[in-house]
């Protein structure tokens, strides 16, 4: 997931992309010494929440579904990318780790969003899998355990400081964590933790305002971009009110076709990777903001679990105005199933 | 009728080339100064916004240490660990073959903006900047950097003259200096909720935008002298322009009556003459623009040194062609003309079908005009000091300026006339009374030419005045400030160490040169702790002083401030400075402290030990009698770089070379505004010449030979241009106290005392009673060679 963000900032970091070069997946290593993600993983916790510096991307992806003390609903997005010039890692300022953090609150009028740079190798940036570290200047995800952490993050109009606690097991999208993303074969390493209690306060111009809610953290790295016909990404995380979660992502392509795919997760944790067809999303509504058209209300279906649910956003403008700008927000699910979840789409230009 | 019309306009300028030259080279010339100027002054500034660009200079806040060179990596990282949003910056710099090349190592993912070559050009990826340690180098030093380092060199000319830009890491590697930086660039908007500054690194200072934009201030008011230069050579070369118009129509009133009389309606006519003027004016700027260009060129260097040695600011040498500035230059061309030839135009409207087809050799009653002109000029005049009483800065001073030369050019004309009717007074014989009442009746005809040499001429004597005692002035500060016979410049403690000893055993003094920059009196400023004795007590002079000022001062009980300080915060002596937070000390002294743009506070060097315990002075003066004794026994003995060592002498004497390159380009502005007017005054004379045979015929005819006739002319241009230079020289001194005395003070926050230098006037004077006599030199022969057939058909005509 988040591929196109990434690629688009790969390409900002003009890190040459040769399509061709970058070969299938389980191939081992790709032509500029990444490692590339193969099938069957093994994971070894705690070490895999830290960085994998030899693949070219990863990230650290919290999202969360808020309430304030009145009823009204928040979106919370904190967002650790980094991104390799070169595989592997050196001290100072040798290190060819770039690393940078989207943050942003959303809210039913307003969204604020702020963005960070580092390099690596200073200690400016970087994440330390045991006891959990993921920072970038003053922002920090970070704790005893994965399962235990504090939130926080400053721009120059808003911070938040938020308490995560795990309530569920770690999920494992694609074939244990191996997530395919084309037909040719791109594929990532994906797992989330969608089981976070969230509670803490929120810094908004108007004063600071208490919330609780729950947060889903996807943890993703591979070495490869979209494939070349690929343009673009619409991605959801659903919470339903029965417990059941939905993760589902469709890649837009230049012929107009898509490739999509999910997961179902039950509310003990359970999952069933939903392939390619076995689910349709279907853009209601556009919304003009930042100058371009996108679609801030959808029609989701997957017929195999009955799903046949309208998404809409909670703040249509939720507009990340980042070095590469993509829409982000909290999202509201009625239909056959109700709750409560967040969008990303990322390509409309 | 159009295509009549226009070959008829055209056939005048066929019949009298020399005016149409006159026209095209007056505005030339204008336009050539005025644009010259403004190319010098638009390649400065590029210059100094390249610099910029890349710096953050001026645009950002900046931390910096308060005391030392350095602030360590950590330190940055602590900032932003705690939100702080800065981005480092090393610099530093690097020998590379025979060139010191400016090194600035800056971290582009950090940097507010942007980082110069990565985000400006464009195509300058970050992994190139990044991965594999290039460096962006402007091309002058693009090729000492590629022989001197193992490393990729691309050359831009978007960057600062002699600077590279390159990733951090590489400048702290090729610098030898890791983990050090040299400040920390403040983003514009900070995220909420960060620790005070003085909570986490309290060793640091910030330092605001309007600060370090000082550098531009005093460049800016370079640049203002330099335009304003600039604007009267144009106003000198509009003059010429404005009576070669004027005279072109008066003859070709005749024309104008019959194409109208033919049917060619007003407006038609006057659009077309409009257009024919335009054309004219397109060529002649687009000559003008290219003599500027070659002005700019050669004058270039020079102006590149003296803003560098003056204020540090680095310019490139070479001149680039920039649309904005070309077409400046055709389009003050085109307003010039239209200026100068509106008044023609309103006089050709207003005329009747029928009339004025007789030409106007005797200007109108000049009494009437000159009351009104003098009237004006008195009105301009009074309001010179009015506007200084009103408004401060620096565009006050040059709107005054402006007033008091318009005035005193305006009022040159009345004024010739009365000294003249005075001269009329004591002639004896009727030739005199003749010549007297000629030379009068000819000046409307003269004037415009007259009064821009009264302006050249003003010119030159105020801004030869200004150089001049600026240079006097700044020598005579070197010598006190250049005392001590070397200066060394120590990078570590065992350098100072060996330096201590040797200067205890071979110097007689040695002064550590302890300065830290400070906020004082609520500015910027630097302190300054001196190891009284002697040398400084026998050398320094000061502006204002009370009682013993060094003993007050070694005592540590008083301060001395420099004047850019004393005049900012208005602390003259008797007043108090705030040190520290609870120590305040009475200012005993005020001293000239010219070209620093700072202001400076000195005390004793245990005052200053006590304030800042952790600076460690780096440089030394040493006192001896035996420099080159001296020198060579610090390389040999004490094992110190001759690179570390600066004799006093070189350093003064590039200070004055830097002075004599502001020479150098004030020079050739003064010769070219007096040969500007000089011109003026020949075109003049030359177009009188032809009308004045009417005028001249009956003096002929009633025995005056030619010959005398022609001496008599040469003698009366003589006349004119002593008497314009009488009173041009109080106007050129009243000119330079004001330069002084004014525009100094608001540009530099100092007043420089003016020296008079008679010789220099005298010597400006006779250059413009040369240019004058020279100027008319050739309408004299040919009077003096006027056929007398031409003579004689005056009186045949007057029939």
């Amino acid at each position: 997931m988040r591929h196109e963000t990434l690629l688009a900032l790969t390409a900002l970091l003009a890190a040459p992309l040769p399509a061709g070069a970058q070969g299938f997946a389980g191939m081992g290593t790709d032509a500029e010494g990444f490692a590339t993600p193969a099938p069957d993983p093994r994971f070894e916790f705690p070490a895999d929440h830290g960085a994998h510096p030899d693949y070219r991307i990863e990230w650290w992806y919290l999202t969360a579904n808020l309430e304030g003390p009145e009823g009204t609903a928040y979106g919370l997005q904190w967002t650790l990318f980094r991104s390799a010039l070169a595989p592997g890692e050196a001290e100072g300022w040798e290190s060819p780790q770039i690393w940078f953090a989207h943050a942003a609150v959303t809210t039913p009028e307003a969204h604020h969003a702020a963005e960070r740079f580092a390099r690596g190798g200073t200690g400016q940036a970087g994440v330390r899998p045991d006891p959990f570290a993921a920072w970038i200047d003053d922002w920090r995800m970070a704790g005893e355990s994965f399962d235990d952490l504090t939130l926080r993050a400053t721009g120059p109009e808003f911070a938040y400081e938020v308490e995560l606690t795990a309530e569920g097991p770690l999920v494992f999208h694609g074939d244990g964590g191996y997530s395919v993303k084309s037909e040719a074969g791109q594929a990532s390493y994906y797992y989330s933790q969608p089981f976070y209690r969230a509670a803490g306060t929120l810094t908004l111009p108007g004063g600071e305002v208490a919330v609780t809610g729950s947060a889903w953290l996807d943890r993703e790295w591979s070495s490869q971009p979209l494939a070349a016909d690929q343009t673009g990404w619409d991605w959801f995380s659903l919470t339903f009110e029965s417990g059941a979660k939905l993760m589902a992502f469709q890649l837009r392509q230049t012929d107009g076709g898509t490739f999509a795919s999910g997961t179902w997760i039950a509310p003990d944790g359970t999952t069933e990777a939903l392939g390619d067809g076995a689910l349709t999303a279907t853009p209601l509504e556009e919304t003009q903001v930042a100058g371009r058209m996108v679609p801030t209300r959808w029609r989701l279906e997957v017929p195999a679990r009955d799903v046949a649910v309208t998404v809409a956003a909670l703040n249509p403008r939720s507009w990340m105005d980042t070095s590469v700008p993509y829409w982000e927000g909290p999202v509201r699910v009625a239909g056959s199933h109700a709750g409560r979840g967040y969008l990303e789409m990322t390509g409309y230009e | 009728m159009t295509r009549a019309a226009l070959s008829a306009l055209w056939s005048f300028w066929r019949r009298n080339p020399l005016q149409l030259f006159t026209l095209v080279a007056g505005l030339a010339l204008a336009t050539a100064l005025w644009s010259g100027v403004q190319a010098l002054n638009a390649e400065a500034r590029s210059s100094y916004d390249a610099a910029a660009a890349v710096l953050g200079e001026g645009r950002y806040d900046q931390l910096v240490p308060r005391s030392g060179e350095t602030i360590p990596q950590e330190t940055w990282l602590t900032l932003r660990r705690a939100g702080w949003q800065a981005g480092p910056v090393l610099e530093g710099r690097l020998r590379a073959g025979e060139t010191s090349v400016r090194i600035v190592g800056l971290d582009p993912l950090t940097m507010p903006g942007g980082a110069g070559p990565v985000t400006q050009a464009g195509d300058a990826p970050l992994a190139t900047f990044l991965r594999e340690g290039t460096l962006f180098a402007h091309p002058e030093v693009a090729g000492a950097l590629t022989a001197a380092l193992p490393r990729p060199v691309v050359a831009d000319p978007g960057l600062a003259p002699g600077t590279a830009i390159t990733d951090i890491g590489v400048a702290q590697e090729i610098l030898n200096r890791p983990g050090a930086l040299s400040r920390l660039v403040l983003a514009e908007t900070q995220p909420l909720g960060r620790p005070p500054l003085a909570e986490i690194a309290p060793e640091l200072v910030r330092q605001t935008s309007r600060q370090s934009a000082d550098i531009g201030q005093l460049t800016d008011s370079f640049h203002l002298n330099l335009t304003a230069f600039g604007l009267l050579s144009f106003a000198v070369g509009l003059f010429i322009v404005h009576g070669a118009i004027g005279l072109a129509f008066e003859q070709r009133r005749p024309m104008v009556r019959t194409l109208r009389t033919l049917g060619l309606p007003l407006g038609r006519l006057i659009a077309l003459m409009a257009a024919e003027l335009a054309a004219i004016a397109l060529v002649a700027g687009g000559i003008g623009v290219a003599l500027g260009y070659a002005l700019a060129a050669s004058l270039l260097p020079n102006v590149a040194a003296t803003l560098e040695g003056l204020y540090g600011a680095q310019v490139s040498g070479a001149l680039s062609l920039r649309p904005a500035w070309w077409l400046s230059g055709l389009g003050i061309a085109l307003l010039g003309t239209a200026l100068a030839a509106s008044g023609a135009f309103w006089r050709i409207a207003r005329m009747p079908v029928l009339a004025g087809g007789g030409r106007r050799a005797v200007a109108l009653p000049a009494g009437r005009r000159h009351g009104r002109q003098a009237a004006l000029a008195v009105a301009l005049m009074a309001a010179t000091p009015l506007v200084l009483w009103v408004a401060d800065g620096l565009v006050a001073g040059f709107v005054a300026l402006g007033a008091l030369l318009l005035g005193a050019a305006l009022a040159l004309p009345p004024l010739l006339d009365r000294a003249l009717a005075l001269g009329a007074r004591w002639a004896r014989g009727v030739r005199a009374e003749w010549f007297w009442a000629d030379t009068r009746q000819q000046l409307p005809g003269l004037s415009l030419a007259l009064m821009a040499l009264l302006l050249a001429m003003a010119a030159n004597v105020g801004v030869s005045t200004m150089v001049s005692s600026f240079r006097l002035t700044f020598t005579g500060f070197l010598d006190q400030r250049l005392t001590a016979e070397l200066y060394v410049e120590t990078e570590s403690a065992a350098e100072r160490a060996a330096l201590r000893t040797l200067a205890a055993r071979e110097a007689r003094a040695l002064l550590p040169v302890l300065t830290v920059e400070t906020r004082l009196a609520g500015r910027r400023a630097q302190l300054r702790g001196l190891r009284v004795g002697p040398t400084y007590s026998e050398n320094w002079t000061f502006l204002a002083r009370e009682g013993a000022v060094w003993d007050r001062v070694a005592a540590g009980e008083a301060v001395i401030v420099n004047e850019q300080l004393a005049r900012r915060a208005d602390l003259w002596p008797g007043a108090t400075l705030e040190l520290a937070p609870g120590r305040s000390l009475p200012v005993a002294g005020v001293a000239g402290d010219y070209g620093n743009p700072l202001g400076q506070v000195i005390v004793g060097e245990a005052l200053f030990r006590d304030l800042f315990p952790e600076e460690t002075a780096t440089r030394f003066g040493l006192r001896t009698e035996t420099p080159q004794a001296l020198r060579t026994a610090l390389v040999e003995e004490a094992g110190l770089d001759p690179g570390q060592i600066t004799d006093q002498s070189a350093l003064k004497a590039f200070s004055l070379e830097v002075f004599d390159r502001t020479f150098t380009v004030t020079a050739a502005l003064n010769v070219l505004t007096l040969a500007v007017a000089g011109f003026a005054m020949l075109m003049s004379l030359l177009t009188l010449a032809g009308m004045r045979v009417p005028q001249l015929a009956p003096a002929w005819a009633l025995g005056v030979t030619r010959r005398t006739l022609g001496r008599l002319e040469l003698l009366r241009a003589g006349v004119l241009a002593g008497l314009t230079a009488a009173a041009a020289a109080p106007l050129g001194l009243a000119l330079a106290w004001m330069l002084l005395a004014v525009v100094n003070v608001e540009a530099f926050g100092w007043r420089l005392p003016m020296f008079l230098f008679p010789l220099d006037y005298a010597r400006l004077g006779l250059l413009a009673l040369a240019a004058a006599l020279a100027a008319a030199a050739w309408p004299a022969l040919r009077l003096a060679r006027t056929p007398p057939s031409a003579l004689l058909k005056v009186f045949a005509n007057e029939a």
